[in-house]
């Protein structure tokens, strides 16, 4: 950025790598909206939490399910409502605009001040529910027929949209957005993120714990292999049940934090017991 | 000014637009690069690649395209404040460890001239034209050299290490998203990804959806008096049957087919799912299990199941002439087949004619005289991401006729 001292530089307890940071902030300074894929539990959808809060902006966020239509995010016309008012005639239902409710996205548009929208898990949709926004979000306005209005930013939104790749996400949308695929954390950056967490943790058994997380990472075949959170978690387990680092590197304790899975939890055993008890795996 | 890149991406496979490449040169112009490598690597992967599947080719391209660029990879001042202040940089020490390196540090400044490091340090580093972990003497990782990052030599130079100080090129050229690459082989979740694609949804079951539009046109149209309108929900309406090999040339290929299978399963997703499996090629039975005890005979598949069902059907396809063609061809010597192999494959493509035939193998070795007859009653892809797509467009769309002469 030109200017050093606006633009995001991470937060207290989300650590964003550099080229992450610098592209949240041309993301910001173009006005685009920002793609963040990745590994689930790498921090997509603290991202948008973290900016929002770095910039002292107001967070708003659109968590998409299945049945979610792009209309919704928009607004919403509660014709059942207004049915519903019409029939009994204590009210009056000249005026549409009270049937009128603004979705997430509606929200963001007409805020007074800029603020963060995140669409979280944008995959989690129909595979068309991207198209439907692409004018919304390159206009950064829509129309509303029933009033004849036109709803336009008053401020562009910074907007942050993650997806778990469930769903590929169509080209014509992809083309304008900004994209960037977080990569699992390596253990020097591990390291910080979870002394962000856990600020007093004993050096040594931090260490011994990343050793094996990243170990029980690299078995192959998991269905799901352990993420940020489960190792967060794992090194909760370990401190509150005053676990020595000498013992985790001869067992695994609360091995049921990291593996959730039945499955991987009996082949990591079966594994381990054919490499002759938890020792390192023989790669040479 | 960048226009040639543009052509290299492409050239590379990159699927990058005009408009993508519009965004990233008016980013280039508000000046967002500061001029350096590494910005210009990031940002512009962010405006131009739109998928990590893509990531490495563009790593390839940068690196056609930019590899040749001297960058100054070495803030020499940078470097000169690690010396001056090398302990801050490890944070892993005990405090005893702590001290033994100070120690250290101070037995390494009075022997060594900071002058005379540097200067070795520059000559190295001219030397030096690869990567090096580990070692006494070079500047890589892990080592006892002066110079480098996670070593362990007291008030030695620290390279690296941070990925913003590695030259972009460098980032580039060690190729981190190799494994992301799209015509690689598959693991469970893009396989469930690609599988998704298979459906085809129709308004099916009992009428229990509230359709709300048709409700208020109706209720409009009664005057006011609300009519309720129920309607079919839409379900996926896809019926596949999976066949895969177990034989003995198969074996290789285990954890790959173990991959389709398990994404299969999980998907539920499908209408309904069955699977059998064979040993190199199909005769008069198939089998429940993969130990090949349960027998189901292939006609049993015939009755059971309309032609609307999709059929998959996985194996390297390389076998014994005499096993596609030969009565009495099958590998096992305790079965007898009366019919060859390849007529019962004919009927299976005639009575499913929506199937088609997954290859584990590469393409490349697919010039075997089994495989290319059997490609030519079923469409043949590789087991790969793309291969899958392109399977699954081919289950979709209207089937051909197979083209034995």
């Amino acid at each position: 950025m030109t200017d050093k001292n606006k633009g995001y530089k991470g937060s207290d307890y989300y650590i964003a790598s550099k080229p992450l940071m610098e592209i949240v902030n041309v993301a910001i300074a173009l006005g685009k909206p920002l793609v963040i894929k990745g590994e689930p539990g790498t921090g997509k959808t603290l991202l948008a939490h973290s900016i929002a809060e770095a910039l002292d902006k107001k967070l708003i966020i659109w968590n998409i399910k299945s049945t979610t239509k792009a209309k919704d995010g928009l607004y919403v016309y509660d014709t059942v409502q207004r049915l519903n008012d019409a029939r009994f005639k204590d009210k009056d239902i000249s005026d549409i605009r009270q049937y009128i409710k603004l979705g997430k996205l509606g929200q963001a548009f007409k805020s007074d001040e800029q603020v963060v929208l995140l669409i979280d898990e944008i995959d989690k949709a129909d595979v068309e529910f991207p198209n439907d926004l692409l004018n919304e979000l390159d206009e950064m306005s829509f129309h509303i027929p029933e009033l004849d209005e036109e709803v336009v930013a008053k401020h562009r939104p910074i907007v942050v949209i993650t997806s778990n790749s469930e769903k590929e996400l169509p080209d014509a949308f992809l083309r304008r957005c900004i994209f960037y695929y977080i990569e699992f954390p390596d253990d020097e950056m591990m390291e910080r993120i979870v002394k962000v967490h856990y600020p007093d943790i004993e050096n040594k058994l931090l260490r011994e714990a990343l050793k094996r997380f990243y170990w029980i990472r690299e078995v192959d075949g998991l269905r799901k292999k352990p993420s940020t959170s489960e190792l967060l978690d794992w090194i909760k387990a370990l401190m509150l049940g005053g676990i020595s680092p000498d013992k985790i590197s001869s067992e695994i304790p609360f091995l049921g934090t990291l593996l959730k899975n039945e499955q991987d939890t009996g082949r990591f055993v079966r594994l381990s017991n054919a490499q002759g008890g938890f020792g390192f795996k023989k790669r040479f | 000014m960048f226009t040639d890149f543009f052509f290299v991406l492409k050239k590379k496979g990159v699927p990058v637009t005009i408009t993508e490449w519009l965004s990233f040169i008016e980013a280039l112009y508000k000046g967002y690069f500061q001029s350096s490598l590494n910005h210009l690597y990031y940002i512009g992967r962010a405006f131009l690649v739109k998928s990590e599947a893509y990531y490495d080719m563009y790593d390839l391209a940068f690196q056609e395209f930019f590899g040749g660029i001297e960058t100054s990879a070495l803030e020499l001042d940078k470097v000169m404040e690690w010396l001056e202040n090398p302990l801050h940089r490890l944070p892993k020490l005990t405090p005893e460890e702590l001290a033994e390196f100070q120690k250290k540090l101070e037995e390494f400044r009075k022997e060594h001239d900071m002058e005379e490091l540097m200067r070795q340090f520059r000559e190295r580093l001219k030397e030096q034209k690869e990567r090096h972990d580990g070692g006494g003497k070079w500047i890589g990782t892990g080592g006892t050299s002066p110079f480098g990052a996670y070593g362990y030599h007291p008030g030695g130079i620290r390279v690296g290490g941070e990925s913003w100080m590695q030259s972009a090129a460098k980032v580039a050229g060690e190729r981190r998203f190799r494994n992301y690459r799209n015509d690689l082989i598959l693991d469970v979740r893009q396989t469930k990804m690609a599988l998704k694609r298979l459906r085809e949804l129709k308004r099916e079951g009992s009428q229990e959806e509230l359709n709300i539009d048709e409700t208020i046109d109706k209720t409009a149209k009664e005057g006011g008096e609300i009519e309720l309108v129920f309607s079919r929900s839409r379900e996926n309406t896809v019926r596949l049957i999976l066949l895969m090999d177990t034989g003995g040339s198969m074996l290789p290929y285990t954890e790959l087919c173990e991959r389709l299978f398990s994404a299969a399963t999980q998907m539920e997703h499908f209408k309904e799912f069955k699977y059998y499996f064979f040993h190199n090629c199909i005769y008069q039975d198939v089998y429940e299990d993969m130990a090949n005890y349960k027998r189901v005979p292939t006609e049993k598949l015939f009755s059971n199941f309309h032609k609307g069902y999709k059929v998959v059907i996985v194996g390297d396809a390389r076998m014994a002439y005499s096993e596609l063609f030969d009565v009495n061809g099958c590998i096992d010597y305790f079965y007898s087949n009366d019919k060859p192999g390849i007529e019962w494959l004919m009927r299976i493509k005639q009575h499913f004619p929506y199937s088609v035939w997954l290859n584990p193998t590469h393409r490349n070795f697919w010039g075997h005289y089994t495989v290319d007859t059997i490609s030519k009653i079923f469409p043949m892809f590789e087991l790969t991401i793309d291969g899958l797509k392109d399977a699954i467009k081919a289950l979709t769309s209207k089937p051909k006729q197979p083209q034995l002469n």
